[in-house]
């Protein structure tokens, strides 16, 4: 296995690993030696399997109590509107795109497609919270929140898919804003310069944060929304 | 130098949008009918298309290291590994 630096002079040619006769092109390093673009996107990865774990821990409670509770749980779906929940699809749907839009244009070296694509990212993300804002608004003026009378007096049912509905949004609600917090720092640098078509690790991994995020949503949706 | 990534065109991109928009309307339109124990299968194995949609091409997933994809497919075994033995257990209490 070749380390990674060795042959500073030699930066240019792809280095071939040991498994597969072809070469791997996304284990190259710059003309430094010292970066790992390969590494910098595992390691996004591995950390991605962890929002999947956590967010699938509350699916499962999710599951376990609409089992339990199906009637209950249909009757809370009444109470929620699906067209934000349809608004807010689409709107995370046309950010992933823009997103993947704009990596496409860093590959190329366009940078104004690209700060493009990671503006609209960012501006989908802003309305998407706004539309959240609102939903959860109109629900806690009908007395729909955490330990509220009408829940807790209800039917226990309603009172946990409400609940869950609360902490899960809630919760995706924060990677949002995470997210949007990774995109604005992408563009910064896109901005100055600093992201190149050999290098963009940077955004690449805000990226995959940020689909994750409409992945997230793409099952939140369902849940929620469409129990009929 | 360039990376020799494989790098998805704008067409492509735009078909996938088109097609998650499309897979939303029609399970949007399917949790109107009622179709009783399986509408909540019908409207996961949609968002589940939708979900392999975005993994592997606005994700690159496609074109990503064995490594990577096959940690990947390890994770959702795990999960779904969590969720089954979870119904398992409390299905049978």
């Amino acid at each position: 296995m070749t380390l990674h630096g060795e042959e500073p002079g030699k930066a240019d040619s792809p280095r071939k690993t040991e498994n597969s006769g072809k070469i791997d092109e996304s284990r190259k390093v710059d003309e430094s030696g010292k970066t790992d673009e390969f590494g910098k996107k595992l390691g996004m990865w591995l950390f991605l399997y962890t929002e999947i774990i956590l967010f699938g821990g509350l699916f499962v409670l999710y599951a376990v109590y609409f089992s339990r509770y199906t009637q209950d749980f249909i009757e809370g779906g009444k109470e929620l509107n699906q067209m934000y929940g349809v608004v807010n699809t689409i709107i995370l749907l046309i950010s992933s795109f823009a997103l993947a839009a704009a990596i496409t244009a860093i590959q190329r070296s366009q940078k104004k497609i690209a700060l493009w694509g990671l503006g609209v990212s960012l501006c989908c993300g802003l309305i998407f919270l706004i539309n959240k804002y609102f939903e959860w608004e109109h629900k806690i003026a009908l007395g729909i929140y955490p330990n509220s009378d009408r829940l807790v007096d209800g039917p226990p049912g309603q009172n946990i898919f409400f609940g869950l509905y609360y902490i899960i949004t809630g919760l995706h609600g924060i990677h949002i804003i995470i997210g949007m917090s990774l995109l604005a720092v992408s563009m910064a640098f896109v901005q100055a310069g600093k992201v190149t078509a050999n290098g963009f690790a940077l955004v690449e991994n805000s990226g995959l944060y940020w689909h994750l995020v409409d992945l997230i949503w793409i099952f939140i949706f369902p849940l929620f929304y469409l129990i009929l | 130098m360039e990376k020799k990534d494989h790098v998805f065109d704008y067409r492509t991109l735009f078909y996938v949008l088109l097609a998650l928009v499309a897979l939303t309307g029609i399970t949007v339109g399917a949790s109107h009918i009622n179709l009783g124990k399986l509408n909540v299968w019908v409207a996961l194995c949609i968002a589940s298309a939708k979900a392999s949609l975005v993994l592997i091409i606005f994700m690159h997933l496609r074109f990503e290291s064995r490594l990577v994809i096959v940690s990947f497919l390890s994770t959702v075994f795990f999960l779904a590994i969590m969720i089954g033995f979870i119904f398992w257990d409390v299905g049978f209490r």
